[in-house]
């Protein structure tokens, strides 16, 4: 016993001196380990913040914004029926591994993706592949050209380039290390990949023949640390410079530690309630109005969400600058209206079946929400049913469609495009028979009309024009109640410069540095 | 004895086997799969349904399970399809971590409840009798997610003596001093219920033997009150502490769960946890039985030590 507490004793004065970080090695607290370094074959957003600094693609968004700009590509022609695109490819770039850049490496990364005929198609699988659906086949012009011939006009295709499913990867790894592609990334980023040690650490290294100027840190460590608690802890005692995803009730604990610069960003993602158009209580529009305007949105945003996130005024996210209405108003917090509502509609002791995730990604705080909006309804003489599933269980259900289920669910969706969210989730054809997220079975023609439009343009303010109707139509329909629009954060030392979150809620870490103490 | 040994190991086959169907069962039967686990927001029904078949998931429950064994026969695990690599190399990484701190846990909870429940029986209602079984009665009554979570709290973040979490230093390290360092309060933490149990035991079962009339006579004949405790005594408690021993792997394993999670220990523990929630079922599949392989490893090592001590049992 005594021996023992000796060599524990001898063990604590030794060790601390192998924990010292170097001032050019930067620590990020992750929230998982990744799956997979290739980004053709991940989904979370955790994956993509690593991925976004060992790789480029053909164009990226502008820093702080959702707009489209040049990287891989140093410009592109569109052509008149928007369904050819020409890229123009940056001279001289190189792969990690001296694999050189060039439009047949373009060809090679689609190929992989959407031709299941290609040798290496089974180094998959591609879930965001479609993605790309709307390209027919890509082609080399020649070495600095390549073109996407595209089966329908489809305007959405440069953000979805900009997002890491369309991160380019090197062909030559591919080929080497086949379905281990994935623990062996090679790509053109600000960083190389140096190591991977499962459930410990994934390393990057500087690429100091980076094009667009070599990073000033030298090494970025992500850690990936589960558990909230054990993240909050690690930051406090020194194991981290950068966290992500902080809870709101650590954000007021660091704030008052002090020490630490909190970063807030509003991003595209939006938290709203799914109404079933087709049976039961909704079915009459001022229904669903009534329920906008019962909702007490701010109180949802300042107190269940501590301030985490704003609130929602549209279905497109007021992050998407561009295409966001600014016009418009969010419903006012009016249970007079709302019971005014419900008498004109003859709703007279409506009870509702609510369905509730218990958890899931962008779902904030699913059942503390859920039970807040039961409130604000019962105000209004609204009696709510919960129903909680897990949330694999709860995507399952909610997805087959709302109809001999419930009358309302909670659902939240992040996104690259304006395009993405309504196209997917609103129109007729995308009903759930249809292989549609349309869960609540709205479907207004003119929509209808408007959405494929603004996807067939190549006018960016045709489209901004396009999406602004829609957003004025879907707001007196109310097919949804929009919530609230999550604000995402990130905590660092004060000795972390030079950081910044995006709206894209991706992780560039090229332009950071560390104060020495 | 080695036929005993022989028969025991070839006990372990068909309780894996029960093993696997049960867990390939289990998974089946709770709502949600991978696919959808996989694609999150845009499973939409035929993303889901081209991906499960990429899986290999759409076929019947019966020809997974068929083929997860014929290839378990070649040796082959299958691949992790949340993890994209094969379910073996994952395993094989993770396994020593586990090990190593249940290894840990089990020596530290060994030496000091024995030691706690030898000196309770020895001083029975005595000062240290009494401070003893308090100091048990807390461990055994502490949550040790709870306790792993103030011990981080007090000597990793206040007091600056041992890391918060991981397995070794992140930067530089790796040496076994560092991970001695890295392991102190995962070990303890996991150690403190286990120890209690063993205590309690102990000290019972000490009670017992000190009043056989074997101990009244090895001290009428003269033999000094050390021998009698080692020799004598303990010796033959041990052979009831022993299988508890055993059981208490079990116990230790299962802790490790949470353990390892609070601790961001890198064990199959942590790796179940988060494959059951992706619905990846090789994962779990492999995962489950390694460590159902070591529980019945060393609960046959624990009755063979139990029939060394004394050769009357089992064989």
């Amino acid at each position: 016993m005594v021996k023992a507490l000796v060599i524990l004793a001898a063990v604590t004065a030794a060790a601390p001196v192998a924990a010292q970080v170097p001032d050019d090695v930067l620590v990020v607290g992750q929230i998982a380990e990744p799956k997979s370094l290739d980004p053709h074959a991940v989904t979370a957003t955790n994956d993509f913040r690593i991925l976004m600094n060992l790789y480029d693609g053909l164009v990226r968004f502008k820093p702080g914004t959702l707009e489209v700009e040049p990287a891989l590509a140093t410009s592109w022609d569109v052509a008149e029926d928007g369904k050819t695109y020409t890229f123009h490819l940056r001279d001289r770039v190189k792969f990690h591994d001296d694999t050189p850049f060039d439009a047949s490496a373009v060809k090679y990364n689609f190929d992989r993706m959407l031709d299941d005929k290609h040798p290496r198609h089974d180094t998959g699988p591609f879930p965001l592949s479609f993605f790309f659906s709307a390209v027919e086949r890509t082609e080399v012009v020649d070495a600095q050209t390549v073109r996407f011939h595209l089966k329908e006009p489809y305007a959405p295709l440069l953000s979805n380039l900009a997002y890491p499913t369309g991160l380019m990867v090197s062909p030559t790894a591919i080929e080497a290390h086949g379905k281990d592609f994935g623990r062996h990334p090679t790509g053109t980023g600000a960083f190389k990949f140096a190591e991977w040690q499962s459930n410990t650490k994934v390393v990057l290294e500087r690429n100091a023949e980076y094009w667009n100027g070599a990073p000033k840190l030298q090494a970025v460590i992500f850690r990936p640390l589960t558990d909230a608690n054990t993240r909050l802890t690690e930051l406090l005692a020194g194991g981290l410079d950068l966290m992500v995803e902080v809870p709101p009730d650590a954000v007021d604990l660091l704030q008052k530690a002090g020490g630490f610069t909190l970063y807030e960003q509003a991003g595209p993602h939006l938290w709203f309630l799914i109404l079933n158009t087709r049976e039961g209580p909704f079915k009459d529009p001022r229904v669903r109005q009534a329920i906008n305007y019962a909702i007490d949105k701010r109180a949802l945003v300042d107190q269940v969400l501590q301030g985490t996130a704003t609130v929602a005024d549209s279905i497109v996210p007021a992050a998407f600058e561009w295409a966001h209405d600014e016009t418009i108003e969010p419903y006012p917090h009016n249970p007079e209206r709302a019971r005014q509502l419900l008498r004109e509609a003859g709703a007279e002791n409506v009870e509702l079946n609510f369905l509730v995730a218990e958890g899931g990604s962008g779902m904030l705080a699913p059942i503390p929400m859920a039970t807040a909006i039961q409130a604000d309804l019962a105000k209004i003489g609204i009696k709510v049913n919960i129903q909680t599933y897990e949330w694999n269980t709860y995507l399952g259900l909610v997805n087959q469609g709302l109809a001999g289920k419930a009358d309302m669910a909670e659902m939240a969706w992040m996104t690259n495009d304006p395009d993405t969210l309504p196209f997917l989730t609103l129109r007729t054809e995308a009903l759930p028979e249809n292989g549609g997220f349309n869960s609540g079975y709205y479907s207004n023609p003119e929509v209808d009309r408007l959405l494929l439009a603004a996807r067939q343009s190549t006018s960016r303010d045709e489209r901004a024009e396009l999406y602004k109707r829609v957003q004025r139509i879907v707001r007196e329909d109310a097919p949804w109640a929009v919530v609230a629009n999550w604000k995402q954060n990130a905590v660092t030392t004060e000795r972390v410069k030079g950081f910044e979150l995006q709206p894209s809620f991706l992780l560039n870490l090229a332009a950071v540095t560390k104060a020495g103490e | 004895m080695l036929s005993y040994t022989l028969r025991r190991l070839a006990m372990i086959v068909p309780v894996l086997f029960g093993i696997s169907v049960i867990v390939f069962l289990i998974m089946a039967l709770i709502p949600g799969d991978p696919a959808l686990a996989i694609l999150g927001s845009f499973a939409t029904p035929d993303n889901v349904a081209k991906l499960r078949q990429d899986l290999g998931l759409d076929r019947s429950l019966v020809e997974q399970y068929v083929v997860w064994l014929g290839n378990l026969a070649h040796g082959d695990f299958g691949r992790s399809y949340s993890l994209n690599r094969p379910v073996i190399d994952e395993v094989r990484e993770r396994l020593g971590p586990t090990l190593l701190l249940a290894g840990a846990s089990l020596l530290l909870c060994t030496v000091l409840g024995l030691a706690a429940g030898v000196v309770s029986a020895i001083r029975q209602y005595g000062w240290q009798d009494k401070i003893l079984t308090l100091l048990v009665l807390i461990g055994l009554s502490t949550p040790s997610f709870w306790l792993g979570l103030i011990l981080v709290l007090v000597f990793s973040v206040q007091l600056k003596w041992f890391p918060v979490s991981g397995m070794y230093a992140i930067y530089g390290g790796g040496d076994t001093l560092d991970l001695l360092w890295h392991l102190a309060l995962p070990a303890i933490t996991l150690a403190v219920v286990a120890t209690g149990v063993i205590a309690r035991l102990t000290r019972s079962t000490m009670l017992e033997v000190l009043r056989q009339d074997f101990v009244r006579t090895a001290r009428a004949k003269g033999l000094d009150e050390r021998t009698v405790i080692r020799k004598h005594a303990l010796r033959n408690a041990l052979v009831n502490i022993v299988p508890i021993i055993g059981i208490q792997t079990g116990f230790v394993l299962g802790g490790a769960v949470y353990i390892e999670t609070v601790f961001q220990w890198p064990g199959i523990g942590r790796m179940l946890v988060t494959a059951i929630s992706t619905r990846d079922i090789l994962l779990v599949q492999g995962g489950v039985l390694v460590v159902a392989a070591c529980y019945v490893l060393i609960n046959l090592a624990a009755d063979l030590v139990q029939h060394m001590l004394d050769p009357r049992i089992g064989t």
